[in-house]
């Protein structure tokens, strides 16, 4: 006998009052990106941005009510059919997809384009949070962490065949959630020495870094231990280390294309680039971003935005609309309720009886997390610009819905924690 | 298990977000430049182009004016042509060329408007107005570039071009940009300031795709353009005209000036060329030619030039022994011909005399006593107060040093004082025998046509001048204002001019060519020595001023390599006083205008002389060789 609830009952209200707060301010700004003093639309026409977004927001709602009304257990044991499904999309866009800003990413299905690298990532948490939460699989046990890499990394090699480098980038997130399962916190040193090693590679000439990469072997050395054995081990680390970074010196020099190298050096130095190349979006981006001052030039008053200096600046580029009309107020709001979002996901996450959805829970943070970290990164010159929304901000019909799934799925599962999870 | 993990999660999220706050307060609020980049981002200054002042002549005639011209404007993204052969033909240019150009264009930008075509003239872009709309993408934008009402006055009036890298450089007014006009020697550089107004700048707002989309502040940083300040100034036009006709085929210059006022009436100069020619579209290849040109074109004889003084010299002499008291107006004085080589005979001359016949050996003595006053025993040293004497007063005259005409460029000339010999002579023992060539006007003495023309002036006024000038006054919204000039005396009595005057007086009328009917005129010539020595003769010089008794007109007058002063510059001046004291030339059986129009002014002698030297040269060239 089961009671009847109210299709509301344990819905977490404060993530679902950010989650509005969000996309009504996302909705706002992808106006004022649009909006042209001289012409008579406004917010509703859907001859605009705007209104399509509407639109899809309207859409996302459907979405919300169909998730809620839908049984919280299908997500765990269809995992697997969901993943497969979306390896096939994956592949089939390869050859049927359209062609968009040199990518191959998007079906073009008349009204409206899908992209189902957006929807992927959920299929990917979910199955990679049931393989995880078997309670035969150790992470800290290596043929476990490779079954895990190989769920993440299937799909990243064919959106990489597209080719789509920053949603490629998006996948490196499930490494906070497994991280948080036991995944020893080596992978994440070892990979953020590495990182910081290509950024030195790009910055400094390889005699430095090979002085750099001795001393702090000889500290290690004199810090740890002396024994023969850490000696070798740290001079074998050392000489991989300025391999890598000669390896990665060479590739970078002779396999990136010209334009991924400037969009990469343009970070560095502004001026070591082309303004109106390379460097158009992420000059123009600051221009407008940097104009904007404490408190902003007022909603619809943003003069790089109103005149169009800021390319794709509905889309990827939508933060740099708000830091120009709301100014570093504006920025802070949103950060913050960025932030909020982020941490409450993960007291959700916790709160969890079963590892399932708690390893989803942190998925889909973790997934957050790094879209609004490049996204914002990159329009403010801290990281190459590579074309990621902001979730719930960015205009586009594939972000919002998929982003709406992720957490909504989590606020159905929360719902439900209380309950048995019966296979 | 692992539970603590979740801090570092979650500090990781609050970290990022730390970072993103403070990299933002770094570039909204700390670092102001991107408020100017927006700023210039969205700002388009649109120029109004001021009206350039015009420049009229003596009796209110127009010389210069502003000729509407049309710059072709592109904008590379909206152009389509079907057919590139018919456009070029339609516009007059070479396919390279359009290619170039819209090449140019679309470096510049792609969506913005920038120049094509510079300065088509009225004419040319009456043909292609009704065929322009045609082709998408393009269109006018009229300017003005200077018009003249007549071929003359080229090198006095100067011309206008695009403002040179060094010129903006160098500009600590800041008001000039790259692209402006300037002007460029003669009166548009002197006026410039005057002449090019002030620029109006309209601030628009514009989109990414460079249209307008509003004012920025609502006009509160515009400007309205101020047209240029109009010249008027002291040229007679007509008369102007007739001196370059005379002067056409030669070499040489003619100043006219007012005495009374100093206002020069005319300023030729010759070879010259037509203003016109620098001026709109064929800029670039007229100026090429004419800068490149072996005959100097843009050098203006009148007053850039400097030649020896010759015999012109003399009153100068007379004048100063008068004033210096070292001779008396009636006195007569004995002369022989041991002194210098000379052509006036042997005999008795008071000064009237000495000037009409142009006695080398009387001024020789002049100047002897000039500069030897025993005022010290030592001759060396007596010299020495002599001749600092004799340098200050003929500097008073306006020679040795620029008179300040209102056109770049002036020379000095040279009136050799007592540095200058020591700076010759290094242990300073020269005397009055150096320095005796002075005398006739010889030696290193250097005087410009303008400064002949001034001291014609002077005698004309009995011993004063007036600076002499080319702009009288300006004129701006309608009123007049007139610049205001001094007298300056060039010694300290007058009452011997009559003296000179009546030598000038017969001096005109021993010379064939020179007097004019009914009119009473004072004249000198002189013989100005071509310091090459090849094939060509000495430089043929006149000065003059009518009539006597109230002068209207002071003139002076060279002729390169014309021989004698009394042939064609005397009949050039002639000409040019009776054309402006009457208004027509009266024919005589002298035939002045056909004689100075036709340009032969050598006789037979002279051309057998010629082609002596000629053969000298040839001869010698030959030996050389061998």
């Amino acid at each position: 006998m089961r009671r009847r609830d109210s299709i509301l009952k344990n819905l977490d209200w404060p993530i679902v009052f950010l989650y509005i707060i969000l996309v009504v301010m996302g909705w706002f700004n992808i106006f004022a990106s649009v909006y042209d003093p001289e012409t008579a639309f406004n917010i509703f026409d859907v001859s605009l941005s705007s209104g399509r977004q509407l639109l899809f927001i309207g859409g996302s709602v459907i979405l919300i009510i169909v998730i809620l009304l839908m049984d919280f257990r299908i997500y765990e044991s269809f995992a697997p059919y969901l993943y497969a499904l979306f390896i096939l999309l994956l592949m089939a866009v390869l050859v049927f997809g359209a062609k968009i800003n040199g990518a191959r990413a998007w079906f073009d299905l008349g009204i409206f384009r899908l992209q189902p690298s957006e929807f992927t990532k959920l299929a990917t948490a979910l199955l990679l949070a049931r393989y995880i939460s078997n309670n035969n699989v150790k992470l800290t046990e290596f043929k476990h962490q490779l079954m895990a890499f190989f769920i993440i990394f299937l799909p990243v090699g064919f959106i990489m065949l597209q080719p789509d480098l920053g949603s490629s980038l998006v996948y490196f997130a499930f490494v906070l959630p497994l991280f948080r399962e036991g995944l020893p916190a080596i992978y994440l040193i070892v990979a953020g020495s590495f990182a910081l090693l290509g950024v030195l590679t790009l910055l400094l000439p390889i005699t430095i870094i090979i002085i750099i990469v001795l001393v702090v072997g000889i500290i290690w050395i004199l810090v740890t231990s002396r024994s023969v054995s850490n000696i070798v081990i740290t001079s074998l680390l050392a000489l991989l280390s300025v391999g890598f970074s000669y390896g990665f010196g060479y590739a970078f020099e002779n396999l990136v294309p010209k334009y991924q190298k400037d969009r990469i050096l343009v970070i560095f130095d502004s001026n070591s680039v082309d303004p109106l190349g390379a460097g158009y979006n992420l000059n123009q981006s600051k221009i407008a971003i940097g104009s904007g001052g404490f408190s902003g030039k007022g909603f619809l008053e943003g003069t790089q935005t109103k005149y169009g200096y800021v390319p794709e600046q509905s889309t990827d580029f939508i933060f740099s609309t708000l830091a120009e009309e709301h100014g570093w107020l504006g920025s802070f709001v949103v950060i913050a309720l960025f932030v909020f979002l982020m941490i409450r996901i993960t007291v959700i996450a916790e709160r969890q009886k079963f590892k399932f959805a708690r390893f989803y829970g942190y998925s889909v943070a973790a997934i957050i997390f790094f879209h609004f970290t490049i996204n914002i990164a990159m329009t403010i010159g801290l990281f190459p610009v590579v074309g990621i929304p902001l979730p719930f901000f960015s205009y586009g019909g594939s972000s919002l819905w998929s982003f709406t799934i992720m957490l909504f799925v989590l606020l159905k599962m929360d719902m439900h924690r209380t309950q048995v999870l019966s296979r | 298990m692992w539970d603590n993990r979740r801090y570092i999660i979650q500090g990781a999220f609050v970290l990022i977000g730390l970072v993103f706050l403070i990299k933002l307060f770094a570039i909204q609020v700390l670092d102001k430049d991107y408020r100017t980049k927006a700023e210039r981002n969205i700002i388009q200054p649109i120029v109004q182009y001021p009206f350039r002042g015009l420049i009229y002549d003596r009796n209110k005639q127009l010389i210069v004016y502003n000729e509407p011209v049309y710059d072709l404007m592109v904008v590379p993204k909206d152009v389509a042509i079907a057919d590139t052969t018919e456009f070029c033909e339609l516009l007059g240019i070479e396919k390279e060329v359009f290619l170039e150009n819209m090449k140019t264009a679309r470096t510049y930008s792609r969506v913005k408007p920038s120049v094509f075509l510079k300065k088509i003239s009225h004419e040319e872009y009456g043909k292609i107005q009704d065929l322009l709309y045609k082709y998408s993408g393009f269109f006018v934008n009229p300017r003005t570039v200077r018009g003249y009402t007549s071929p003359v006055l080229a090198n006095e009036l100067g011309y206008t071009g695009e403002i040179s890298r060094r010129q903006l450089d160098r500009d600590t007014t800041g008001y000039y940009r790259s692209g402006d006009n300037i002007g460029i020697t003669g009166l548009e550089e002197q006026y410039e300031r005057l002449l090019s107004g002030k620029r109006g700048v309209s601030y628009k707002q514009v989109n990414v795709r460079g249209i307008e989309k509003g004012s920025f502040k609502d006009g509160a940083l515009d400007t309205v353009s101020v047209p240029g300040t109009n010249l008027i100034t002291t040229i007679d036009l007509e008369l102007q005209t007739y001196a370059e006709k005379l002067l056409k085929g030669k070499t040489g210059s003619i100043v006219a000036i007012d005495p009374s006022t100093g206002e020069v009436l005319v300023m030729a100069t010759a070879p010259t060329y037509e203003p016109k020619m620098l001026s709109g579209r064929e800029f670039g290849k007229n100026y090429g030619k004419i800068a490149s040109d072996s005959a100097k074109l843009l050098f203006n004889r009148a007053h850039m030039a400097t030649y020896p003084a010759g015999s012109v010299f003399k009153t100068v002499q007379a004048l100063i022994a008068l004033d210096e008291g070292v001779i008396k107006p009636n006195e007569q004085i004995y002369v022989d011909l041991s002194g210098i080589g000379d052509h006036a005979p042997a005999g008795y001359y008071d000064v009237a005399r000495g000037i009409e016949k142009s006695s080398n050996n009387y001024f020789l003595e002049v100047m002897r006593r000039l500069v030897v006053q025993r005022k010290n025993p030592n001759y060396i040293a007596d010299s020495r107060i002599g001749l600092a004497l004799w340098a200050d007063a003929v500097k008073k005259f306006g020679f040795g040093a620029p008179l300040g005409i209102d056109i770049p460029g002036e020379a000095s000339g040279l009136i050799p004082d007592v540095d200058y010999y020591d700076k010759i002579y290094v242990n300073k023992n020269w005397g009055y025998s150096t320095v005796q060539s002075l005398s006739i006007g010889q030696g290193e003495i250097l005087v410009t046509p303008l400064q002949v023309a001034n001291l014609a002036a002077i005698i004309a006024n009995r011993g004063y001048y007036i600076q002499p000038h080319l702009v009288k006054g300006f004129e701006k919204d309608g009123t007049v204002t007139l610049k205001q000039f001094e007298k300056k005396y060039t010694g300290k009595g007058s009452d011997y001019y009559p003296a000179i005057i009546e030598g000038m007086k017969r001096s005109a009328q021993a010379t064939t060519r020179a007097p004019i009917k009914d009119i009473v005129i004072a004249s000198k010539t002189g013989t100005a020595e071509n310091g090459a020595k090849d094939e060509t003769l000495d430089h043929s010089v006149f000065m003059a001023f009518a009539p006597v008794d109230d002068p209207k007109i002071a003139i002076a007058v060279y002729i390169e390599n014309a021989g004698w002063g009394g042939r064609a510059a005397a009949t050039t001046a002639s000409l040019v006083m009776e054309m402006y004291l009457k208004g027509y030339i009266e024919k005589d059986w002298r035939n002045r205008e056909e004689y100075v129009l036709k340009g032969d002014f050598l006789d037979e002698e002279q051309k057998r002389e010629i082609e002596r030297k000629k053969q000298e040269k040839a001869r010698k060239i030959a030996l050389e060789q061998q």
